[in-house]
Order: structure tokens, then C-alpha cells, then sequence
């Protein structure tokens, strides 16, 4: 049985730039370019990368009460969110797991749009359609792409691409505006601890627009490789890795996602569950993890406590460029889940001593205010 | 100096008098992509042709590296430790791995020659 890749607009793009592709999430996805994932993690932490995220969902979703029919699906809070703002928001199962974790955008009192994980986009939305109102309508927009440019550079690249509303958003705003010309709608937000933008674009001007952001000499683009080093360093979760619907918000310390008036009134998915984790805790907690050495340790690898006892598993693991050495995240038993707390990792049948660190490894430099430099 | 010799491993192999260089080869740290780690073996360590004896890990993932032939380990490549990158920048001189004292030389004669190993990277 053969099955075929799905093509963003940019796939065109990316063979001419000779990027290596690789299958993820159905998709057909630049790992890698020529630079290499090491020189492509640099160029996003000192100047600007360019990332085609096209493969995620994009949905629009609007009508009366669209944000509280919303807030059905997440424990969020919506209603509060301003027109113009974005929020970073988990959809949560009735057990209290995580079925996805989104972006979720305001554009208008009524007017919503949400990016998801590609690999869940399609279980997202027979959720919302579950859940949403029958006054609320849920619209897929296939032929959009997503592009990221990320790094500190960043704002001074979209200021020579004439994009001057989307330079004068603070972090997490949003606006429907024009950069290079082009048609879009822009968030300052992004997936690299870094400050950056995250660029809607119809799919016809999308080669166009990328091809204008990467003639700006501070611009490079980068692949999933590069984005994956870039998250972990941030401490940023990689849904289906470090979150899915067996965890838990409170286990994976994602409790700040969920509004305080939720907290009140308990009517979001999963509320019992999340509800006991925060009085009694957790039996877990998503930590990051400092492994000794330069040995990276992967995903899968077994968490032990200092007498050897078993107390967790890695979720993501990898070598981070900026650290300089390998960096982990993982679920360890809470009461191991202390900064600081000695480990060991067993690596291909070794065992390799290692601690738990605070997330960030890399600390963030968003635009918190587009007053300050 | 004799010949480099390679296999479908993409491991290279070449015997200096009584000892042989062994590396992975230009088209592998292509594949692999920016090394940031390798693995040596113990020397001394007796190994066997096609054995698991070393890992190098990308950014990405590790992957495995095999003895090309059988022997004894004589000597690994500590400047690898330090600078695992040398496997990228000169995958065939500076970034060799570790040397064998093979136990049978004529085990190299079945290993793919410069040309017959271009013709199989055309395969791939």
C-alpha cells in the first residue's frame, strides 16, 4: 500500500532551494536545507529564518457567541480575549486529556481563527463540529499557506517589506494586513522563543511572498530540524511528544492556558479531572531534563531516579545548538520533579547522569511591548 | 598506502601497513546531516565484520557504525570527542573513527572498490 504526500504551496519553492524533504504529518516537509540544521538553529537565533508551516490547520470560526461556543472545546478563556489578540489554548478531551493545543485568534467580536497541529487538525475538527452551536460556523481554509519568520531580525525584515501594522503589533497581536505587497493576516507569534511573525497568506501568493522575505539579506530558511531544536531550547511542547490526550494541563504545566474564570465555574472538557490534579497534585510533571555529556538522549529514553528506580520517560530529546550540548523533556514522577533533582537516563544500556532543569533551556525574547526596543 | 575500500554501510576502510583507518564516507555526513556526537569503541575491543562498534548522532537521530572487517581495536579518534563536526568537514581524513589490527587482511577483498561504491550510491 502506497501513500501519497500532501504538497504545501511552497513544495516548489523548497526543491528549487535544494531542501531536503522528508514525510511528516502526510505532508512532504523540508527537514533541512543546504545550510544544515545547525547553521538554520543559528540563523533563527541571530538574524531571521524563514519556516513554511503550511501543513497546519487553519480554520476560521464565526458567528453569534462564537466564543463561547468555543470555549466548549477548551478551557480557555475567550470571551475575555480582545480583537486583535491571540492566545495560546489547549482542547481538552472529556477525561481530561489534551486533544490538541492551538493558537486561537480574535480578529473580530465574533470572528475567530485557529491554527492546530497538522497530524490533529482533522480529530479538531469533528470535535468543534461537535461542540459548536448550530449559529457558529467552522470553515477549513485549504488553500492558505503559513509562513514563520522568527529571530531578532525579524521585525526589521517586515519593516523593509513595507508591513508596517504588522511590525507595530506587540506579541501575540494579530491583524488582517499587507506585507510586500501581499494580502495577509499576520500574528507576532511563533514556535522559536524568539521574537517573530506567523504569516497567513493565500496559497497563489505564497512562493511570491516567501521568495520576497528571503531576498532581505538577514533571512534564511530553515526546516522542521532547525523548528525542533528551536521549541525544545524554548521548552515549547511538540504535541503527540509531550502532550496528547493522556496528559494531563496540570501534569504537563500548562495550567496558565486555562482562564481564571474557568477556574470558577469548571465547564470546560476534562474539568473533573484537571480539578482533582490541582488540589491533590499531579502524579507526574513534564520537566526538562539536563542530561551530562554531549550524548543526546531521544524521545522513549527510560527516566531513573538515583537508586536506580524507574520514574519517568523522555518525550523529546535532542542536541541543542544554542545550549550547546543535549537537552531533554520528560515526565518524571512529581515528587522527583524538583529543579535541580539528580537523574540518570539509560542510553543504549548505560546509564548517564543527568538533572532536572527549568524551562526554558533558552530564555524567550518576545516583543512583550511594541514600545520597547 | 593502500586503496580506500567501502560498503553498503557507507563505512570506509583503508589499510596502512598492519592497521586499517576506518570512517564513514562523504555521501553518510551528507545524509546524517551536522554530527554532534560520536561514540567510540574501547580499544582492544575484538570486533567482528558487520558489528555494531560505534554511534555517530546527528541533530536529528544516531545512527549505528559497523566494522567494515574483522580485528582488534587499536587506537579511536579522541579529536572526535571535542570536535564531532571533523565528521562533516573531512569525513574521509580528519574525521576517521578508529583503527583495527585486522585478523584476516583478505576480508578487505570482499569490500566494494572507489568505483563499484559510486555505482551502488547511483542505486540508491
Amino acid at each position: 500500500m502506497t501513500s501519497v504526500l500532501l504538497t504545501t504551496p511552497l513544495e516548489p519553492l523548497h526543491r528549487r532551494l535544494g531542501a531536503r524533504l522528508v514525510p511528516f504529518a502526510g505532508y512532504a516537509m523540508p527537514v533541512q536545507y543546504p545550510a544544515g540544521i545547525l547553521a538554520e538553529h543559528t540563523q533563527c537565533r541571530t538574524k531571521a529564518a524563514l519556516f513554511d508551516v503550511s501543513h497546519m490547520g487553519q480554520v476560521r470560526v464565526e458567528g453569534p457567541a462564537a466564543a463561547e461556543a468555543l470555549e466548549r472545546a477548551t478551557p480557555a478563556d475567550l470571551v475575555s480575549l480582545a480583537p486583535g489578540r491571540q492566545r495560546y489554548a489547549l482542547l481538552t478531551t472529556d477525561t481530561g486529556g489534551i486533544l490538541d493545543d492551538a493558537m486561537i485568534a480574535r480578529l473580530a467580536e465574533d470572528r475567530f481563527f485557529l491554527v492546530l497541529n497538522a497530524a490533529r487538525k482533522d480529530v479538531d475538527l469533528a470535535r468543534l463540529r461537535a461542540l459548536l452551536t448550530p449559529s457558529v460556523t467552522l470553515t477549513p481554509l485549504e488553500n492558505r499557506a503559513l509562513i514563520a519568520l522568527q529571530g531578532p531580525a525579524a521585525e526589521a525584515v517586515l519593516a523593509r517589506a513595507g508591513a508596517e501594522e504588522a511590525v507595530a503589533l506587540p506579541f501575540l497581536g494579530v491583524a488582517e494586513t499587507r506585507v510586500a505587497g501581499f494580502s495577509v493576516l499576520v500574528s507576532r507569534s511563533g514556535y522559536t522563543g524568539e521574537d517573530g511573525f506567523e504569516i497567513s497568506v493565500a496559497a497563489e501568493d505564497a512562493i511570491a511572498l516567501a521568495e520576497a522575505l528571503l531576498a532581505d539579506p538577514d533571512v534564511a530558511p530553515a526546516g522542521l530540524g532547525a523548528r525542533d531544536s528551536l521549541r525544545l531550547e524554548a521548552g515549547l511542547c511538540l504535541y503527540g511528544n509531550d502532550i496528547d490526550e493522556t496528559t494531563s494541563p496540570v501534569e504537563a504545566g500548562l495550567v496558565w492556558t486555562i482562564g481564571k474564570r474557568r477556574r470558577v465555574d469548571w465547564d470546560f472538557p476534562g474539568a473533573e479531572r484537571i480539578r482533582r490534579e490541582l488540589d491533590e497534585g499531579p502524579a507526574r510533571r513534564r520537566v526538562g531534563i539536563l542530561p551530562e555529556g554531549r550524548q543526546p538522549a531521544r524521545a522513549g529514553t527510560e527516566v531513573l531516579a538515583a537508586d536506580g528506580t524507574p520514574i519517568g520517560t523522555l518525550t523529546s530529546g535532542t542536541f541543542g545548538p544554542s545550549v550547546g550540548g543535549p537537552i531533554a523533556m520528560g515526565y518524571v514522577a512529581s515528587r522527583f520533579a524538583g529543579d535541580a533533582t539528580p537523574v540518570e537516563l539509560s542510553l543504549r544500556g548505560r546509564l548517564v547522569p543527568a538533572r532536572i532543569h527549568p524551562l526554558p533551556f533558552v530564555p524567550h525574547r518576545y516583543k512583550r511591548s511594541s514600545r520597547t526596543s | 598506502m593502500s586503496e580506500m575500500k567501502f560498503t553498503k554501510d557507507h563505512e570506509w576502510i583503508r589499510l596502512d601497513g598492519d592497521v586499517a583507518t576506518v570512517g564513514i564516507t562523504d555521501h553518510a555526513q551528507t545524509a546524517l546531516g551536522d554530527v554532534v556526537f560520536v561514540e567510540l569503541p574501547e580499544v582492544g575491543r575484538i570486533v567482528t565484520a558487520g558489528e555494531a562498534c560505534a554511534v555517530v548522532e546527528s541533530v536529528k537521530a544516531a545512527s549505528d557504525i559497523y566494522a567494515p572487517i574483522s580485528g582488534k581495536v587499536v587506537e579511536v579518534n579522541h579529536a572526535l570527542s571535542d570536535n564531532p563536526g571533523l565528521v562533516n568537514t573531512s569525513p574521509l581524513a580528519d574525521g576517521w573513527f578508529f583503527r583495527l589490527e585486522p585478523s584476516d587482511a583478505a576480508e578487505l577483498e570482499a569490500l566494494l572498490d572507489e568505483t563499484a561504491y559510486a555505482a551502488y550510491l547511483e542505486t540508491l
